[in-house]
C-alpha cells in the first residue's frame, strides 16, 4: 500500500488551511509558492515509478467512504490522468508566481486567493485520480467552488455576472450527471460506484444512449463544446489571468478527459451510436471558435475562443475511435494547457501594464518590450501549431487518426489550422508591431518574475515539440484500453452487417 | 357490556418523552400563573432546555432498550424505528431553537398592545416580556412528537391541533415589524383552521368508509370494503389536503412566506425545521401504512404536486427580496425534493426502507442547516431590527467574512453543492426514488435544484462580490446564536463529509419500518 496520490491531494489541502491562517501576506504567498513546488516534486517522484506497460490504474488506494451508497474513496491513475496530473501541479506554481501581485491593494485578502488556489490544485488532482464514479462526481461539482469565488472576487469589472454564469452552467451540467450516475449505479445493482466494476455492467444499448447523454452533456459544457460553449469566453475574461489558466488549462479538460474515461468505457454502443453528432459538434466548433476568434477585439476573449476551436480538436480525436486519435487528443489536452496557459499570462502582463484588455489599445510592443513580444510569439505560434511546437505534434495525430476513420471531418478540421493562422498573428500584428502606440511607449519589458513565469513554459513548449515520445508512451497504452470497448463495439456490428449481406 | 369499561392500557416508558415534554408545558404554565415576573425568565429557561434535553436522552434510552413492534396506548400511538428517529431529530432542532429564543429582543414586549400606541410605550418602559413563549413552545413541541407517531386519524388531529395552536400565537409575538408579523398570526390561523377543518372532515369520510380511525385498520379495509369508493376518495384527498398545507406543498404553499416573514425569527427556525420534519413523518405515516394498499391511486396525484412544489418554490424564490421570504419558498422547493422521496414507494421491503432512510437522513440534514441558516439572519440588524431586505446584505463578506462564509455554506448546502449535508440528502432522496422508477420526477428534482442554484448564488454573490454600502447593517451575535451556528456549522460540514453514523442509523430506524 503507497499513498501517493492521497499525499498529493493531502499536502495542498493542509497548505492551504496553514496559508489562510498565515497573517502575513509575502509569508502566505512564499508558503503557497513552497507547497506548490513540494507537490510538484511529490508528483515527479511518483511519475517515474509510472510503469506504462503494467496494470491499467497504478497507485491504487481504495477505503470505503460512505458503505451504504457504495462510495469509495477510490484513487488510482492510469497514463490519460496521469499525464492531466503533471500539467495540473506543473502548472499552478506557475500561476502562484504569476499571481503574485493579484489582490494586492489592499481590497481583497491575497491569502484567501491562494489558498482557494491550493484547494483547487487538490481538487484537480483528485478529479483526474478518481476511481469511483461518485468521487469524480464530487471533484467535479466541488471544484467549481473555489473557481466561482476566484473569479467572482478577484475578477474584472464584469466579474460576478461571469461567476454566476460559469457556475450555474456547470452545476446544471452536473446535476444532470447526476441523474445518470445514479441511474448508472441503480441499473448496474452491483452496490458499488468503483470504476472497475462499472465498467461493462451496462448492456441494454437504449439505456447507455440516455445514461451517455447524462454524462456526455455534462462534459459538453465543462469543456466547452459547441453549442454549450457561451460562458467560456465571459469567465475566461473576466477571471483574474492565473484563474484563467487554470480554468481553460485544467478544469475544461475534466471535460474531454471524462468523455474519454466514462463515456467512451462505460456506454461503448452509445458512444458509437452518438458519434457522428459529437463529431459535427466538434468540427462546428473547431471553424466556428476559430472564425469567432478573429473578430474579437479584447485579448482574453479571443483566446477564449481559439480554445473553444482546440476543444473541438480534442473531442475529433476522442470520437475519432483510433489509437492515433485518441493519444493525440491526450496529448492535445497537454499542449493546450501549456500553451494557451502561456498565452493568458502574456496577455494578463500586457494587460495589467496598460490596463485594457483590447487590442486596439496596444501596437507596436516589440520595440518597448521585445522579451514579452517575444514569448507572446512562441506562445502564439504553439498556440496555431507551428510544426517544431508542441501543438503540432498532437493535432497532427488527431488529424491523421480521425483521417483514419472519419475522413470527411478531418479535412473540414484542416480548416481551424488556417484559421489559427489568422487569429494568432493577425492579434499579434495588432498588438506587437508597427508604430508603436503613444500609451504603451513608457512599457517596460518582463520582469525577473515575469520571466521565472514564462521560462518553463517556453521550454516545456518547445521541448514536448521535438520529443513528445515519453508522454505518448505513457498516454498510448492507456488510450488503447479506452477506446478498445467502443472498436468491440464496431466490429461487431460491421460483423452483424456483413451477415446480413450475405 | 354492562356498565363496565375496561381502563386503557397506557405503555407510560414508552411515551415518557412526550409526557415530559407536555408536563414541563404544564409546569411553565403554572410558573406563569404563580412566579413573579422577575422570576420567570429564569425559571423557563433552564426548564425548557433541560426539558427538551432529557425528553432526549429518554428517547435514546428507548432506542437502545429495544423498538417496539406494536402500537402503544391502545393503538393510539406508535412509537416505533421512525417516530423514535424523528423524535431524536425534533428535540435536537427544538434544542438548538430555544437557544435562539433565548437571545433577546425577539418578542414583543405586550403583543395585545396597538402597535404605536401608549400601550405599548407603557410595555416597553416597564420592561414587560412574555414568557408565555417557552410554555407555548413546549407545547407545539410536545404536538410536534405526538403528530408523527400518531397511529390513529383522531390522535392525529389532536397533535395537529396541539402543535399549531401555539405556533398560531408565537408567530403574532415579533417584536419588530408588529404588523407584518400579526398579519402573519391571522393568516396562519385563518389557514390552518380551514386545512385542520378538511383533515378533520377526511378522517370522518374515512371512518364512514372503514368503520376505524386506525390507520392499520384502513388499510385493511380497503381490501374488503368495497362500493364506497366516492367515501374513500374524498376522505383521502381531504386528509391529503390538510397534511399538504402543513408541509407547505403547491398549491397549499402560500401561506409559508408570508408567515416565515412575519413570525419572530427563532419561531421561523422552529417551524421550519420541527414543524417540517413532524408533518412529514405524520404524511408518510398516513399515507404508507394507512393507504398504502391505495398506492396506484394517489401516488399520480403525489408526482403532480412534488413537480408543482419544486418549480414554484424554485422559480418564485428568484423574484424575492426579503430574506426570510426567500427561504420560505426554499423551504417550498425542499418540501418538494421530500415529495419526491414519499413518491419513492416501492414493492418491497428493501426499497421501502431504504426510501425511508433517505428521507430520514434529509429531514436531519435540512433541519440543521435551516436553523442556522435563520440564526444568521437573526444577526444581521438594522437600526429597525433583522436587516431583512436583501441589498442590505451586500458586501456583508467583507465587513464580516466569518458570518458571510458560515452563511454561504448553508446556503450552498441548500443548493446540493457536493461536501456539504444537502448533497447527500438530496442524493439519498434522489437514489431512492430512480430505484423506485421515478426517473422523470428526479430529473425534473434536478432542473429545479439548479434553478433554486441560482437564487442562493445571488446571495453570496451579494455578500462577496458587492462593495459595502456605507450605512450597512452591524452584526450581533448573542452567545446561544453563536452556539446555533456552531452546531448547525458542524452539522452541515460533518453530514457532508462523514454521512455514515447517521446514515446507518436512519438506515436502523427505518428498516423496521412503521408498525402496523
Amino acid at each position: 500500500m503507497h499513498y501517493w496520490l492521497s499525499t498529493l491531494i493531502g499536502v495542498p489541502v493542509v497548505g492551504a488551511i496553514g496559508v489562510a491562517a498565515v497573517k502575513n501576506e509575502l509569508r502566505a504567498k512564499q508558503a503557497t509558492l513552497g507547497i506548490s513546488l513540494l507537490v510538484l516534486a511529490l508528483a515527479v517522484a511518483m511519475a517515474v515509478q509510472f510503469s506504462p506497460n503494467g496494470d491499467k490504474f497504478q497507485f491504487t488506494e481504495t477505503y470505503d467512504w460512505v458503505p451504504s451508497f457504495g462510495v469509495h474513496f477510490g484513487l488510482g491513475v492510469d497514463g490519460i490522468a496521469l499525464v492531466l496530473i503533471l500539467l495540473s501541479v506543473v502548472l499552478v506554481p506557475i500561476v502562484v508566481l504569476a499571481s503574485w501581485h493579484e489582490a494586492e491593494g489592499g481590497k481583497r485578502s491575497a491569502r484567501t486567493y491562494f489558498a482557494l488556489l491550493l484547494v483547487l490544485e487538490a481538487m484537480m488532482i483528485g478529479v483526474f485520480a478518481a476511481t469511483d464514479v461518485f468521487l469524480f462526481y464530487v471533484f467535479f461539482e466541488a471544484m467549481l467552488i473555489p473557481m466561482y469565488f476566484m473569479i467572482g472576487s478577484y475578477g474584472g469589472a464584469q466579474r460576478s455576472y461571469a461567476a454566476v454564469k460559469f457556475l450555474l452552467y456547470s452545476l446544471f451540467g452536473g446535476l444532470l450527471m447526476l441523474v445518470a450516475v445514479i441511474a448508472l449505479y441503480t441499473i448496474a445493482d452491483k452496490g458499488s460506484f468503483m470504476f472497475s466494476d462499472l465498467v461493462g455492467s451496462i448492456q441494454d444499448a437504449g439505456t447507455q444512449k440516455w445514461l451517455f447523454l447524462g454524462f456526455f452533456i455534462a462534459f459538453a459544457i465543462k469543456a466547452p463544446l459547441w453549442p454549450f460553449h457561451t460562458w467560456l469566453p465571459d469567465a475566461a475574461a473576466q477571471a483574474p489571468a492565473g484563474a484563467a489558466v487554470l480554468l481553460v488549462g485544467v478544469l475544461d479538460k475534466v471535460g474531454t478527459y471524462g468523455m474519454l474515461r466514462f463515456c467512451l468505457e462505460l456506454f461503448p454502443a452509445a458512444a458509437d451510436y452518438f458519434t457522428p453528432l459529437v463529431l459535427v459538434l466538434s468540427v462546428v466548433g473547431i471553424v466556428y471558435g476559430a472564425i469567432v476568434a478573429i473578430g474579437q477585439t479584447d485579448m482574453k476573449r479571443l483566446i477564449a475562443y481559439t480554445s473553444i476551436s482546440h476543444f473541438g480538436f480534442i473531442t475529433l480525436g476522442v470520437f475519432a475511435i483510433t489509437v492515433n486519435g485518441a493519444s493525440g487528443a491526450t496529448l492535445y489536452m497537454v499542449n493546450h494547457g501549456f500553451s494557451t496557459g502561456a498565452l493568458f499570462l502574456i496577455a494578463g502582463f500586457l494587460i495589467h501594464r496598460r490596463g485594457s484588455q483590447y487590442i486596439s489599445d496596444y501596437g507596436g510592443v516589440q520595440k518597448v518590450a521585445p522579451i514579452l513580444a517575444g514569448t507572446f510569439l512562441v506562445a502564439g505560434l504553439s498556440g496555431l501549431a507551428l510544426p517544431g511546437l508542441n501543438s503540432f505534434v498532437s493535432e497532427f495525430m488527431v488529424l491523421i487518426g480521425s483521417y483514419e476513420t472519419q475522413p470527411v471531418y478531418a479535412i473540414i478540421a484542416t480548416s481551424g489550422v488556417v484559421l489559427a493562422a489568422i487569429y494568432i498573428l493577425w492579434m499579434y500584428q495588432r498588438t506587437m508591431n508597427g508604430p508603436t502606440a503613444d500609451s504603451v511607449r513608457e512599457m517596460k519589458d518582463l520582469n525577473g518574475r515575469e520571466k521565472w513565469v514564462l521560462a518553463p513554459l517556453i521550454a516545456v513548449i518547445i521541448a514536448l515539440g521535438f520529443f513528445p515520445k515519453p508522454l505518448l508512451d505513457v498516454i498510448n497504452p492507456a488510450v488503447k484500453d479506452s477506446i478498445s470497448q467502443v472498436q468491440h463495439v464496431q466490429e461487431a456490428s460491421k460483423a452483424s452487417v456483413a451477415q446480413e449481406g450475405q | 357490556m354492562n356498565g363496565t369499561i375496561p381502563a386503557p392500557t397506557i405503555e407510560y416508558a414508552l411515551l415518557a418523552p412526550m409526557l415530559v415534554v407536555f408536563g414541563a408545558a404544564i409546569i411553565g404554565v403554572l410558573v406563569e400563573a404563580f412566579a413573579p415576573r422577575y422570576l420567570r425568565s429564569a425559571i423557563h429557561k433552564p426548564l425548557t432546555l433541560l426539558t427538551l434535553a432529557g425528553a432526549f436522552v429518554i428517547t435514546i434510552w428507548q432506542a437502545r432498550t429495544g423498538i417496539p413492534t406494536t402500537p402503544s396506548a391502545m393503538g393510539a400511538v406508535a412509537v416505533d424505528g421512525p417516530a423514535l428517529f424523528i423524535w431524536g431529530t425534533i428535540l435536537v432542532l427544538a434544542f438548538v431553537s430555544v437557544l435562539l429564543i433565548n437571545d433577546e429582543g425577539h418578542f414583543v414586549a405586550s403583543a395585545a398592545a396597538v402597535p404605536g400606541s401608549a400601550e405599548e410605550e407603557r410595555a416597553l418602559t416597564e420592561g414587560a416580556t412574555h414568557t408565555e413563549v417557552y410554555p407555548l413552545v413546549l407545547f407545539a413541541v410536545g404536538g410536534m412528537l405526538l403528530f408523527p407517531a400518531a397511529n390513529d386519524l383522531l390522535a392525529m388531529f389532536v397533535a395537529l391541533e396541539v402543535m399549531s395552536l401555539p405556533l398560531y400565537l408565537l408567530c403574532g409575538l415579533a417584536r419588530r415589524r408588529r404588523l407584518l408579523s400579526q398579519e402573519a398570526a391571522v393568516k396562519y390561523f385563518l389557514l390552518g383552521a380551514f386545512s385542520s377543518a378538511f383533515f378533520l372532515y377526511g378522517t370522518a369520510l374515512l371512518y364512514g368508509y372503514a368503520g376505524s380511525v386506525d390507520l392499520a385498520k384502513i388499510n385493511t379495509a380497503l381490501g374488503s370494503v368495497g362500493g364506497q369508493d366516492t367515501l374513500l376518495y374524498i376522505g383521502v384527498a381531504m386528509l391529503g389536503v390538510g397534511l399538504l398545507f402543513k408541509i407547505g406543498a403547491a398549491p397549499f404553499q402560500a401561506w409559508k412566506p408570508d408567515v416565515y416573514q412575519g413570525s419572530p425569527t427563532p419561531i421561523t427556525a422552529l417551524m421550519a425545521s420541527g414543524t417540517l420534519v413532524a408533518a412529514f413523518g405524520a404524511l408518510l405515516r398516513v399515507f404508507w401504512v394507512a393507504l398504502g394498499g391505495l398506492e396506484w391511486s394517489w401516488t399520480p396525484i403525489m408526482w403532480g404536486v412534488a413537480i408543482l412544489t419544486m418549480v414554484v418554490g424554485a422559480i418564485l424564490a428568484i423574484t424575492q427580496t426579503d430574506i426570510k421570504r426567500m427561504l420560505a419558498y426554499s423551504s417550498i422547493a425542499h418540501g418538494g425534493f421530500l415529495l419526491i422521496g414519499v413518491v419513492a414507494l416501492g414493492n418491497n421491503q428493501q426499497q421501502n426502507a431504504s426510501a425511508l432512510s433517505a428521507l430520514l437522513f434529509y429531514l436531519v440534514a435540512y433541519g440543521f442547516t435551516t436553523v442556522g441558516a435563520f440564526a444568521v439572519v437573526t444577526t444581521v440588524r438594522d437600526a429597525g431590527g433583522e436587516a431583512w431586505h436583501l441589498s442590505r446584505w451586500a458586501g456583508l463578506g467583507k465587513r464580516r467574512p466569518l458570518v458571510a462564509v458560515v452563511f454561504s455554506l448553508f446556503l450552498l448546502a441548500f443548493a446540493g453543492i457536493p461536501l456539504t449535508s444537502g448533497f447527500f440528502g438530496k442524493y439519498a432522496v434522489f437514489q431512492a426514488a430512480v430505484a423506485a422508477g421515478a426517473t422523470p420526477l428526479v430529473v425534473v428534482g434536478v432542473v429545479s435544484s439548479a434553478i433554486a442554484a441560482f437564487f442562493y448564488v445571488r446571495v453570496i454573490v451579494l455578500m462577496f462580490f458587492s462593495d459595502p454600502a456605507a450605512d450597512g447593517p452591524s452584526v450581533v451575535i448573542p452567545g446561544g446564536t453563536w452556539a446555533v451556528g456552531a452546531v448547525a456549522v458542524l452539522a452541515t460540514v460533518v453530514l457532508g463529509v462523514f454521512p455514515q453514523p447517521v446514515l446507518d442509523l436512519a438506515h436502523t430506524a427505518a428498516q423496521s419500518l412503521f408498525v402496523r
